[in-house]
């Protein structure tokens, strides 16, 4: 399946869903923004999203600090 | 043209500083002429700008009104005095956001965190030791309103969960994000974006060490929603936050939040 992250087009295989992929970029869901498609997605809803072929993900990270 | 005390005046032949201080303020006993003290008895030239100041004696908050006015163009001022902003966490980047809105006259500011200072915040956070144990909240109030007692300040005492952002905030012009904690900086995006649609926002993320200046940077993450600092300098072990780079990102963050206020970014109210 073939997605747009952060813009950049990337390939995932063996990958359904959003907590899947989170743990393939070892990103903590805690510290996390997620946009699919434009949609902000609920960290409870990490589990359940599937991704689908040619959706735009954007994951913001964010680290401590302030 | 002469500048006396910010008014635009009149320029004669011959006048000097004591004859203006007899016309503007009888009560003047410090005299600065274009930058530098001067004696009563030094005549003035066209052009020239002066200050007539009297030493010990506090000016009232209309007169400091009229002078940031005055400073910074009335259209301009009664933009920034009639906004409001929320800063979320008074640590290195909150405490030093709210001292340059302060500082340029803005009407109101919601001022929350739940912490008191402590000795290892003073390498970067804008208070003093001998308010070490002291709330920030109420620290930063005594601290914001000896730089302007006109501003209006009302303080949130509590350690906020997301649920909170919007029932507490909802109101104000810009949010901006000061928080530490990473999942709270997330929250609070979240927030902001789907239960805040009429609110501006300007987050933050990764300002710790004393890496190179110019990656700190302000990205905007979609209309009225932006985001400062480089998004990888974590604070840690090794790399400690400082006042330096901290102080760099905490102004871009009130920059940002003053150009949305004036109009010169976009603000929420097209993000539907």
């Amino acid at each position: 399946m073939n997605i747009t992250l952060n813009g950049q087009p990337k390939m995932l295989n063996c990958i359904a869903t959003l907590s899947e992929l989170l743990e393939e970029l070892a990103l903590n869901p805690d510290t996390v923004v997620i946009e699919l498609n434009t949609e902000i997605i609920q960290p409870d809803a990490y589990d359940t999203q599937t991704l689908n072929e040619a959706d735009s993900l954007e994951i913001i990270q964010f680290v401590g600090g302030g | 043209m002469l500048n006396v005390n910010e008014h635009r005046c009149h320029h004669q032949g011959g006048q000097t500083i004591a004859d203006l201080a007899a016309k503007y303020k009888p009560d003047a006993n410090l005299f600065i002429l274009n930058g530098f003290p001067t004696p009563a008895k030094s005549t003035v030239h066209d052009g020239d700008i002066v200050s007539l100041i009297c030493k010990g004696k506090q000016p009232t908050p209309e007169e400091l009104d009229f002078l940031l006015s005055a400073r910074h163009t009335p259209g301009i001022q009664n933009k920034i005095k009639a906004s409001s902003v929320a800063i979320l966490g008074l640590g290195g980047l909150g405490s030093a956001v709210a001292g340059a809105m302060a500082k340029i006259g803005i009407g109101k500011m919601l001022l929350s965190d739940y912490d008191v200072v402590e000795p290892s915040n003073l390498n970067r956070q804008h208070y003093f030791v001998d308010q070490i144990g002291m709330l920030k909240t109420v620290a930063l109030r005594d601290n914001l309103l000896r730089m302007n007692p006109s501003v209006s300040l009302e303080l949130v005492e509590k350690q906020l969960t997301e649920p909170d952002l919007p029932d507490l905030f909802k109101e104000v012009d810009v949010l901006i994000e000061c928080f530490d904690d990473p999942v709270m900086k997330a929250a609070a995006l979240r927030s902001v974006i789907v239960k805040m649609k009429n609110v501006a926002y300007v987050g933050s993320s990764g300002m710790a060490g004393f890496a190179d200046n110019n990656t700190i940077v302000t990205r905007t993450i979609r209309p009225g929603i932006y985001l400062v600092g480089d998004e990888v300098s974590e604070a840690g072990p090794g790399q400690g936050l400082m006042a330096p780079r901290v102080g760099i990102a905490a102004h871009h963050q009130a920059n940002q939040a003053l150009r949305i206020i004036l109009e010169d970014v976009q603000g929420r109210a097209n993000d539907q």
